[in-house]
């Protein structure tokens, strides 16, 4: 039978990353001191997982690789070799190398041979480093069958087996039948059973095997194939394998003797000199019997593998999950933000006036909408996963980092559990990484000067994931120098990105680490400085429909907080109109809504709208100007709508002709269809079938205050 | 066909076993680690265990060393799936009461091979 064994290669790479994982967590985790035998055995056998699923699926480099990983594993595992930092570096770099041959061969690429092999050199020498006491299993790899020469005149012709099972061997679920069956299919045969031992009726006992076979193979195949025959009960029997020599023609091609082990065999190599008299099956059964230590592998010096304990092991609770392509996952939810758009449709019908008094169709509409985002939220929650899927990077990232820079840091994280898209997972690991790279290469000072500073020589990094109002947010913070003020503004000064005499508040300030081509740090170092920048990060998480903003105190540290939607598909929207156009606001970002009066209007320097509400001067940003939307005159504040919206902690006033109704509206990427355009963050269709451009807040803020800068 | 139960956390090799076992017509039951299996077990009687050796929970050995403890399974064939280098696994497993052992990496031929050996 032929069974493909490519179709379950997307489920053993997906285990085997989890399991690379597990090991990287596990390492990162150990305490070299006072290592916890369950730890390292959770970490052997992840690795041990890898190496039978690669080999099996025929994924050799893996294998291999992780063949050697997991003799070193298995040496501390055993006690044979002691733990310490140095192993550990070692087993984490064999664990990056890992992830690149799992890669490689998941994309059926070349694997980076030169970084392997310098790997594997460093596991060797690791292994090596320990061998001196331990000796693994040397002494019982006995010799292996001494060749057999064809003996010149006498020709042998076949093999005689004598085999005396242990009473107890049925009770293993071996059957002497099924391995003389076994020998039947090799050669020939004539059996023959001895059942004088079997005792008189009053003894017998049908679970024990009291009898012995003697077999003839009349061909002379190879030894090995016998010996693979008995291979699972060669320690539960008396067994001799003696040639048969006799004139019979010229037959019997040695040759083949050394035929490669099967899967099935699998035979501990015995010291058995092959027997050359046919006669004498006295006295090699009596031989064989006496045959050396029947578990050859039983380490000498009594390092013999530690009887497995039951562990009392804490109720895992293990969720039953099902693995599907993400493709069939993003396909449903298509359809499903199809069928919202139609909901919406059928959803207009209700002010049809034609179709008044229908109360039913009005309920079931109103059902149908519930039902509809009902479904929407439950297929959306399928492709949320846990942060952690990002976050679990960070602490190897910190430790690598900290024992490079000579710093000393602690890791703080919070959240792990909170769920976020797939996708955001996914685009949001490279700012993080940025951030806290940053953190710690520039935020974190070397221990000495924190000590002069008053402060405890470790520093600490905070990464936090929490849910706020329809927002995911994620915080970055560290207890470091906090941005240095007059060094970015002098930086500024110099890019041209301010005047030398703006007056700036810190926030002001500390808001321009965002510009593109913005650098502080004079030498680039290794760490940070690879050309991303923070432009890049704020970029990054903008394209996610985000934002991201810093605090800092001078002395006490940074917190760079990123705030992204909860899902990037849908959202709840405010329809708004402006001029003959529909814009889309999305809810989250708005405070209130209202038609100012007069006296609420003022103006700052004769020129710039606001509006005072409840004692705070807001700024007005006309949507009409920022989007350059044509109107046939110019509403004045009081005749239109002020839509108050919230991004950042900033607030303003957008101001619109009209609200219209609000809806839940499936986003669709301007970028894939159009491009990137300022101040929209997406388009949408609407339910009679228009597209609606869906506004960014966030940048609208940014772009009126560079017209008010330039003005 | 045979009535096998078929033991392994791994999820690809554990589904490469038993699609091979169902394709060659077998009726054929998972479970993910000892304990599990031990319940299959004990619920329905099974011609052959096979079962993966480094296991969470309960391991394949101490699996079969309960297995055998149980009358339904006293002569039943236990085989261990295991690899080539934990010689030492094979001499826990053989006093532990397995039958046998398939040694890893194998390919479905080899696996029905054994498989159809064990069952006569």
């Amino acid at each position: 039978m032929s069974i493909d064994l490519s179709q379950f290669h997307n489920v053993f790479f997906e285990e085997s990353f989890e399991n690379v994982d597990v090991l990287e967590q596990g390492l990162l985790e150990l305490d070299v001191d006072n290592p916890d035998a369950e730890a390292i055995n959770t970490i052997f056998r992840a690795a041990h997982s890898i190496k039978g699923g690669s080999g099996t699926f025929g994924f050799s480099d893996v294998a291999d690789f992780t063949h050697i990983m997991e003799n070193l594993l298995d040496d501390i595992r055993g006690g044979k070799r002691g733990l310490d930092q140095d192993v550990v570096d070692v087993l984490l770099g064999s664990v990056d190398c890992l992830r690149m041959l799992l890669s490689a061969a998941r994309e059926g690429t070349e694997p980076d041979t030169a970084v392997r092999d310098a790997q594997l050199e460093r596991l060797k020498a690791a292994l090596e480093g320990q061998t001196q006491g331990g000796g693994l299993s040397e002494g019982a790899k006995l010799d292996v069958q001494a060749p057999e020469a064809p003996q010149g005149e006498p020709v042998q012709t076949g093999w005689r087996v004598v085999f005396r099972p242990l009473p107890e061997l049925a009770q293993r679920g071996n059957d002497p039948l099924r391995l003389i069956r076994e020998l039947k299919e090799i050669a020939p045969v004539q059996v023959s059973c001895d059942s004088s031992l079997i005792p008189d009726w009053e003894r017998y006992d049908p679970t024990r095997l009291e009898m012995s076979w003697t077999v003839v193979l009349e061909e002379n195949v190879p030894r090995s194939a016998i010996e693979d025959v008995f291979s699972w009960v060669e320690d539960e029997c008396d067994l001799a394998i003696v040639p048969v020599v006799g004139h019979a023609p010229a037959g019997g091609d040695t040759s083949a003797a050394n035929e490669s082990k099967q899967a099935v065999g699998e035979v501990e190599p015995k010291g058995h000199p092959p027997e050359t008299s046919a006669e004498d099956v006295q006295k090699s059964s009596a031989e064989a019997s006496g045959s050396p230590d029947p578990r050859p592998s039983d380490p000498v010096g009594g390092a013999r593998p530690a009887a497995p304990k039951k562990v009392p092991s804490p109720t895992t609770t293990a969720s039953q999950s099902i693995r599907v392509d993400l493709p069939k996952v993003d396909a449903l939810i298509n359809m499903v933000g199809e069928l919202v758009i139609t909901q919406s449709m059928l959803n207009m019908l209700r002010d049809e006036p034609a179709l008044q008094g229908y109360d039913r169709l009005h309920e079931g509409l109103a059902q149908l909408q519930r039902q509809t985002r009902a479904l929407q939220e439950g297929v959306m929650q399928i492709r949320m996963l846990p942060i952690s899927f990002c976050f679990s990077r960070f602490p190897r990232m910190v430790r690598d980092l900290s024992r490079q820079l000579d710093k000393d840091i602690e890791l703080v994280m919070s959240g792990e559990n909170t769920e976020v898209d797939k996708t955001v997972i996914e685009k949001i690991t490279d700012p993080l990484v940025h951030l806290v790279r940053n953190s710690i290469d520039h935020g974190i000072e070397q221990p000495d000067v924190r000590e002069a500073a008053g402060k405890p020589r470790t520093g600490h990094v905070w990464l936090k994931a929490y849910h706020q109002v329809g927002n995911i947010v994620i915080e970055v913070a560290d207890d470091g120098g906090g941005l240095n003020r007059d060094r970015i503004r002098q930086k500024a000064v110099e890019k041209g990105l301010i005047a030398a005499d703006a007056r700036l508040t810190d926030q002001q300030i500390y808001e321009l680490i965002f510009q593109p081509g913005f650098s502080t740090q004079e030498a680039v170092s290794d760490l940070s400085g690879r050309g991303v920048g923070m432009d890049v990060v704020r970029k990054n998480v903008q394209a996610l429909g985000g934002s991201i903003n810093v605090e800092s105190e001078s002395g006490k540290g940074s917190t760079f907080t990123i705030r992204l939607p909860l899902t990037l598909a849908i959202m709840d929207g405010q329809l708004v109109q402006v001029g003959e156009e529909t814009y889309i606001i999305p809810l989250v970002s708005i405070i209130e809504s209202l038609q100012p009066s007069a006296d609420m209007i003022h103006y700052v320097g004769g020129e710039s709208e606001t509006i005072k509400l409840r004692g705070e001067y807001l700024p007005v940003v006309r949507l009409a100007d920022v989007l350059e939307v044509s109107q046939l005159r110019r509403p004045k504040l009081h005749e239109g709508i002020v839509v108050i919206v919230e991004t950042d902690r900033r607030r303003y006033g957008l101001f619109v002709d009209d609200l219209l109704n609000q809806q839940q509206i499936v986003i669709k990427s301007l970028e894939d269809n159009y491009h990137r355009v300022e101040g929209v963050s997406g388009a949408t269709i609407l339910g009679d079938g228009r597209v609606a451009l869906i506004l960014d807040v966030d940048a609208l803020h940014g772009m009126m205050a560079r017209e008010v800068m330039h003005a | 066909m045979a009535k096998i139960l078929a033991v392994d956390d791994s999820a690809s090799m554990r589904q490469m076993v038993v699609f091979t076992l169902r394709a060659a017509g077998h009726d054929v039951e998972e479970a993910e680690n000892g304990v599990q299996a031990l319940e299959k077990a004990r619920a329905s009687t099974f011609d052959l265990v096979i079962s993966d050796v480094n296991m969470p929970e309960m391991n394949g050995i101490e699996l079969i060393r309960l297995l055998r403890q149980e009358s339904a399974y006293q002569f039943t064939p236990l085989l261990m799936l295991t690899t080539e280098s934990a010689p030492e696994k094979k001499a826990e497993g053989k006093a532990a009461g397995a039958t046998g052992w398939i040694v890893k990496p194998f390919n479905p031929d080899q696996l029905l091979s054994i498989v159809k050996k064990v069952l006569g």
